[in-house]
């Protein structure tokens, strides 16, 4: 994701801003350690940089730039910060910072979370803010004491002299803010660490238990009204003509108001504006996608995958290696499109006045969304001040290339002159498009005499979610190849001579967008399916065969033996039962899973036990690697057993949990998380648990029943066949 | 503790809400959801699907665990209404401590939903068993799949309520 960078910079680093009433004096890139000096004080606290202000009463608030949405990072964000700081654990609390440069994403040039990120992004600038903060206090006890910096420490929330005497930082703060940002800064050596890779407890636990958690949904403005909007039931319709008078009628109905993404009613509450908004009497005009259904794409894919793509990558000759093997697979494998669905269905609050626009939602792409919302509102960037709240689930649904969100909250405030909050209901949601994509691969691998892999081709065919987006010219070859297509499938892991992998890229007018770990979402399932194939054609054992062709790539071998290892790989496994193996490495981080599943008579399938085995580098805090883990367990099940959004006559045929269904309680598996211990920088842990379990799944249902499972959801009708 | 959401003539309607009595002017089909979020302004309780299915708006109506978003507020009057404001006073509740205890939240959103359904087991079943657990549960859907955990953290929020019992 680096190479967004420059493409992004040139795109959204248009505007200054200044937050926090003045505070923040200037900005300079993380290298340079200035974060966002900050001097001067207020209300009895005071600002050291732009990620830590310490109050008179010694608590420390940690300003965390990046979005909670279940992650964990409004803990390990300020583990990174006190580590270095050498402050009072209990005393830090957590702010959402607001959007500004100082915030931007390190490899980013824009403010957002994604990509599982945040703690490898703020790995070094976070603990250097924490080191530079805690050299300022050090200096201004130094220099209150008139002694040398080098007999002060830091310790606990306190500086000490090396006579015994301290000062807490609540004491120092106001002076420490005002000393010169130091120049150079040592990092603590890993070995000294105290808070990193401890089990810190999550700082959003209580108000998570207790009702007191601001979601965007949450928010509440005095004379906010709440509006629900018609949304075209086709994607790309519009409006050609509508009557309010029964939605009108409806007793707490305010307003009804034409936005450019459909009818907003707007109340005085969700009712009213609900049971509007169902009475509106609207004439689409269905547009060009009226006609779209999955089952024309999906023969439309089938015949494009037997043509040549471009090519995302070739490695010496396999067409000649597939005609000369011993012996060779081929077949296809699908997916569906895939819904987010946030239990936090979307919304967003708007206040819009004449020269300026306040918004509250729960956002992961906040300069984006910023600059969207100026636009909508016809005002500048600076001009925008959004709030971030909590997030109900994000999984990539709230950073959305076109902000849709809030750019219709922003149109309906401005059409209805008053603040608003515009709540989608789940049936909006689940239809309001931006899925993960349909995606069909056609894969062939070639085997030797000796069941060696000789050749390997994998064509995949399905929509790009960067085309049309900023990241476009970055992330999009000249050919046509879009990177999140094809990783996963591109850099596959093994030691195969020759390889191509290619791309036809649809153009759909479904909109599509990164879902939680996504092109990996597909490409694991059909590369570690398909290499379960393999070995059982070549007749070895799935793990061993795997081993095999690891020898050059350490990471992957040790998930891998430590998986099956823990799992019990290779003795028998209980009656009824099948073992499943599979691994995959996404955003830096190496997951590999051994699961045992049953199926009943009824082609029913549960997974009993999911074995992982994780490599994301030095480990932050293993709680969350370990949530994680079984949360990216439970979305990836979730799609195996249950998810699929499909098209009929241009509408979607799903509207909410009822037939877009969620893993539940009793299908969850007992989970069991082994963590590498590793010297490395980290990498993510938001996404990686979601790519290997569906092949590991699959992988455990051929092991039971000798059959392949080749497409997704599975399908009890199948399985139950005899 | 009138609170007028309009100014047109609206019905009024006595509520007792976390042992509080409410009079509001609301349409009585109105769902309780909505009144206890948008009315009475507790947001604790959140709104999932509207159809009944996910759990993330339960709340106590007798002490019985409700989806309020499928309860038109006329039928919850002069019955003793629980949210998850209401639950504990210092968010104490054996399942809250449990909840705490094990890290269960992730993004946090089901959450209240969760605990007041698992609150209204315990209530009904001290010490469940996993088959309890999953009949009581699986109709409380948290996409971010803490389901170990809160599995988890029932049991020792059974375990809390036991050992409390016993010092009393």
């Amino acid at each position: 994701m680096s190479e967004i960078l420059n493409v992004s910079r040139r795109v959204f680093l248009k505007t200054g801003a200044t937050i926090g009433g003045g505070l923040i004096l200037g900005f300079s890139l993380p290298d340079h350690l200035a974060f966002g000096q900050a001097s001067g004080h207020s209300g009895g606290s005071s600002m050291l940089n732009a990620f830590i202000r310490i109050s008179a009463d010694e608590t420390i608030t940690i300003v965390v730039n990046h979005s909670e949405m279940g992650q964990g990072v409004y803990t390990s964000l300020p583990m990174l910060v006190a580590e270095e700081l050498e402050c009072d654990w209990s005393k830090i609390v957590v702010e959402a910072s607001p959007v500004d440069p100082a915030y931007n994403h390190t490899q980013w040039g824009i403010q957002g979370t994604g990509g599982s990120t945040s703690v490898s992004s703020e790995w070094e600038r976070l603990r250097k803010v924490g080191a530079s903060a805690r050299e300022m206090l050090i200096a201004a006890a130094a220099d209150m004491w008139k002694v040398d910096e080098a007999s002060c420490r830091a310790e606990n929330g306190k500086v000490v002299h090396s006579s015994g005497k301290s000062m807490t930082y609540g004491q120092l703060a106001n002076k420490a803010a005002n000393m010169p940002v130091p120049k150079e800064i040592q990092l603590k050596d890993p070995s000294k660490f105290k808070i990193i890779g401890k089990p810190v407890k999550r700082l959003d636990t209580p108000e998570k238990t207790n009702g007191k958690g601001v979601f965007g949904i949450d928010v509440k403005l005095p004379e906010m009204l709440t509006a629900v909007v018609a949304r075209p039931p086709v994607f790309g319709g519009k409006v050609k003509s509508f009557k309010a008078d029964k939605a009108k009628a409806v007793l707490g109905v305010k307003d009804v108001v034409q936005v450019p993404s459909g009818v907003a009613v707007v109340a005085s509450g969700f009712w009213p504006a609900k049971i509007g908004r169902d009475a509106l009497e609207i004439v689409w005009d269905d547009g060009p996608n009226a006609t779209l259904s999955t089952k024309s794409m999906r023969e439309q894919y089938a015949n494009l995958s037997k043509t040549p793509g471009s090519v995302g990558r070739k490695v010496g000759n396999p067409q000649q290696a597939l005609q000369k093997a011993a012996k060779v697979l081929s077949t296809q494998y699908e997916v569906p499109y895939l819904a987010h669905a946030t239990m936090e269905p979307l919304n967003c609050v708007v206040d819009l006045r004449a020269d300026s626009c306040e918004i509250w939602t729960g956002t992961q792409f906040e300069t984006a969304d910023r600059n969207a919302a100026a636009q909508a509102a016809g005002l500048k960037p600076e001009q925008v001040k959004i709030h971030r709240t909590l997030l109900g689930g994000g999984f990539g649904r709230r950073a959305n290339p076109q902000s849709d969100f809030v750019v219709q909250a922003v149109h309906v405030a401005k059409a209805a002159k008053s603040p608003v909050k515009v709540i989608w209901t789940r049936e909006d949601d689940m239809k309001g498009g931006w899925y993960r994509p349909m995606w069909y691969d056609q894969i062939s691998g070639g085997l030797d005499a000796d069941g060696n892999i000789v050749g390997w081709h994998h064509t995949i065919v399905g929509q790009s979610i960067i085309a049309g987006t900023p990241f476009e010219r970055a992330m999009v070859s000249a050919d046509g190849v879009d990177e999140t297509s094809v990783e996963g499938a591109r850099e596959i892991p093994y030691d195969i001579p020759n390889i191509l992998v290619d791309l036809h890229t649809t153009k759909i007018g479904v909109p599509v967008q990164w879902w939680r770990s996504v092109g990996h979402s597909h490409t694991a399932f059909v590369v570690e399916s398909f290499m379960d194939e393999l070995a059982h054609a070549a007749g070895k054992d799935p793990y061993e065969f795997r081993r095999n062709l690891l020898a050059k790539q350490p990471r992957h071998s040790a998930v891998l033996e430590l998986v099956a290892e823990k799992a019990g790989w290779g003795s028998s496994v209980a009656e009824g039962r099948g073992r499943g193996i599979a691994l995959h490495k996404s955003f830096g981080s190496f997951v590999a899973y051994v699961t045992e599943v049953s199926v009943s008579s009824a082609g029913q399938v549960r997974v009993h036990r999911v074995v992982c085995a994780v490599d994301c580098g030095r480990v932050v805090n293993p709680n969350t690697i370990e949530a994680q883990m079984e949360g990216g367990i439970v979305f990836g099940l979730t799609a195996v057993l249950h998810g699929a959004i499909t098209l009929k006559d241009g509408r979607v045929q799903q509207s909410n949990f009822n037939n877009y269904q969620m893993l539940a309680m009793d299908e969850m598996p007992k989970v069991e998380v082994h963590i590498v211990s590793s010297q490395e920088a980290p990498t993510g842990v938001g996404e990686p648990g979601v790519p290997p379990i569906a092949p590991a799944v699959g992988n455990a249902i051929f092991a039971l029943t000798g059959k392949r499972i080749r497409r997704l959801p599975i399908s009890s009708e199948e399985l139950k066949k005899g | 503790m009138t609170e007028k959401i309009d100014p047109e003539d609206i019905p009024q309607l006595k509520l007792n809400v976390n042992r509080k009595e409410y009079t509001i002017a609301v349409q009585p089909d109105t769902p309780l959801l909505w009144v206890i979020r948008e009315s009475l302004g507790l947001t604790g309780t959140k709104f999932g699907c509207g159809i009944a299915v996910c759990g993330a708006c339960t709340v106590h109506v007798d002490g019985e665990a409700v989806r309020s978003c499928r309860t038109p507020v006329s039928d919850v009057q002069g019955k003793e209404i629980t949210t998850i404001e209401g639950l504990s006073i210092g968010g104490d509740h054996p399942v809250q401590k449990a909840w705490i205890e094990d890290e269960v939240p992730q993004c946090g959103y089901c959450h209240s939903g969760q605990i007041m359904r698992a609150a209204a087991l315990l209530a009904e079943n001290p010490t469940p068993t996993d088959e309890d657990i999953d009949d009581a549960m699986s109709d409380s859907i948290c996409r971010c799949g803490t389901y170990q955990r809160i599995r988890r953290a029932i049991h020792r929020a059974s375990q809390i309520t036991a050992v409390g019992g016993q010092k009393k």
